[in-house]
């Protein structure tokens, strides 16, 4: 086993906030992440999501309780295959739900992240940016209770990334939950939101 | 005011552009790659030679099964010719007396003329039996499952007719049902390594191909699928492939089957084909043949498609447990 990434910690997320997770590269953000997305289980001590202890969640729940994650990966993790529009309709073709049923809101949100044109383009001819901006529609598109998005804004321009900031920004409003790890001072400048600093294992919360 | 008046408008230019389509849906799984079509065609190779195999195997055991029965249905009664023997009556006297056995059918007296033809190619013809001591023959046709009694026969010819030999070709007939078993046996081993190959191939084949999908896998699991929905969105694509491959492997195996019967039945009587026949038995494999090209389609299908769910199955099985083994967490996706 190696080293202790993330030690003494003690945090919540409460439904309806808003936060900003920064710290220097290496002080564990990635590893936070994935214990709040369920896919890491801490050595020792105890990560409660959705008021269950993760370590003694069932395998077969961990699907239910992941869709009401929304999580935007580094990497994007967008399927070569499949269209603007297919990837970011992906969450809901996989719960199960008519095409018909979603279509218009698919298509709404891709115009709004800035991809109306692009909707049946595959993601290998899109811009780093394009890329970014469909993996955050994909995440949001089932209004999650939880968002976890690590720097959603790296690929993009500033005006927009204060475009995806007020989109996060609404669905705060509307009731999720949202955790952006960033880098980025003059976004996190932008809102008046928590921040929490991972620094060398350890975290400090500003209100 | 409307909900699309309310929703977040995309920013348009003032000249309005037609609504974009959106193309139909593709499956999850991308319908065909390199590895896809390679695999299709690894199922098509061994499925033709494992239905070839079926076929070869079942036509062995069948003539080996025929030359078993035809040589064991008839027996023989040879008489040699004696002085003060009267050769015609001697013969009626043996065909009759075997018939007297319980397990006999018929009995037939090879006449003069056939006993002639029989000699001809050692002796040439306008052969004069009655110059040379030749042997006579009764052939006695009995019944396949509840044969008489040979010793009894033989003892009973004897006594009555002492220049009576009885062949009941138990020799020849145990020589041939050693060696037809053993045909069938070798045919089942052949069998069986072809069908354990096919098996071996077709799931490491499977394998190979899932493995260049495991970034899809990670995805759907990571959006909120559950294990069951991807492993049938998998099993539904190979599905697919293998029945294509098998599909055509054990269709051309069947084309193979029928030309080669067509063949014999075009040639029929001739050298090649009655030299064919003598080695081979007769090339048509029946309906069971046929029927065994369809199952082996079939346990192919089923292979294929068990192999898939049982890897994607493991696949978010693995991914799962690194969840509760931090040391690997470098294999999860970045977050």
């Amino acid at each position: 086993m190696g080293p202790e990434v993330l030690r003494d910690l003690t945090f919540d997320i409460p439904r309806r906030s808003f936060q900003f997770l920064t710290g220097p590269s290496g002080a564990g953000k990635s590893t936070l992440l994935k214990l709040l997305f369920l896919s890491l289980q801490p050595t020792r001590g105890l990560v409660r999501t959705f008021d269950r202890d993760i370590a003694t969640i069932p395998r077969d729940e961990l699907p239910m309780l992941r869709r009401r994650i929304g999580i935007v990966f580094q990497d994007f993790r967008l399927l070569d295959h499949l269209t603007t529009y297919e990837n970011v309709a992906l969450p809901l073709r996989v719960r199960g739900k008519e095409e018909a049923s979603y279509r218009a809101d698919v298509l709404d949100l891709l115009k709004w992240v800035g991809l109306g044109e692009r909707i049946n383009v595959l993601p290998p001819v899109l811009s780093g940016g394009e890329k970014q901006r469909a993996a955050i529609a994909r995440a949001l598109i089932d209004r999650p209770e939880l968002l976890l998005a690590d720097e959603p804004t790296g690929n993009v321009d500033p005006p927009m990334a204060r475009r995806l900031l007020s989109l996060f920004m609404e669905l705060n409003r509307l009731g999720t939950a949202v955790v952006i790890a960033t880098h980025d001072l003059s976004l996190m400048d932008q809102v008046d939101a928590r921040r929490m600093i991972l620094s060398q294992g350890r975290l400090d919360i500003y209100e | 005011m409307s909900e699309a008046a309310t929703r977040p408008q995309p920013q348009e230019g003032n000249q309005k552009r037609p609504e974009m389509r959106v193309r139909p849906t593709a499956p999850i799984v991308p319908p065909a790659n390199v590895s896809g079509n390679a695999l299709m065609f690894v199922i098509a190779i061994m499925a033709f030679l494992a239905c070839l195999t079926y076929g070869a195997v079942s036509m062995v055991r069948a003539t080996a099964a025929s030359w078993q029965s035809q040589i064991s249905r008839e027996i023989t009664i040879q008489i040699k010719p004696d002085d003060g023997l009267d050769m015609e009556a001697a013969l009626r006297d043996a065909r009759d007396l075997a018939l007297t056995f319980t397990g006999t059918k018929d009995g037939t007296i090879v006449d003069r003329a056939a006993t002639a033809r029989l000699l001809e190619p050692w002796l040439g013809e306008g052969l004069d039996l009655d110059e040379l001591p030749v042997p006579r023959l009764v052939i006695i046709t009995i019944d396949e499952q509840n044969p008489p009694d040979f010793g009894a026969m033989r003892q009973a010819l004897t006594e009555t007719i002492p220049q009576a030999f009885l062949d009941d070709h138990r020799t020849w007939v145990n020589r041939l049902v050693t060696m037809a078993r053993t045909t069938a046996w070798i045919g089942m081993g052949v069998l069986i390594l072809v069908f354990s190959a096919m098996v071996l191939t077709v799931v490491f084949a499977t394998r190979g191909a899932l493995s260049g999908n495991r970034h899809i896998i990670e995805v759907l699991h990571f959006v909120g699928a559950e294990a069951g929905f991807v492993a049938s969105e998998f099993q539904k694509h190979f599905l697919k492939i293998s029945l294509k491959g098998s599909f055509a492997g054990g269709a051309l195996a069947a084309i193979v089957f029928a030309i080669a019967g067509y063949w014999q039945n075009r040639t029929l009587a001739t050298p090649e084909s009655d030299q064919a026949t003598a080695l081979f038995g007769n090339f048509s494999v029946g309906v069971s043949g046929y029927l065994g090209i369809a199952a082996t389609m079939i346990v192919i299908a089923l292979l294929t498609t068990l192999t898939a769910r049982f890897t994607v199955m493991r696949t978010i099985f693995e991914i799962d447990r690194i969840r509760s083994d931090p040391a690997r967490t470098d294999d999860l996706p970045d977050t």
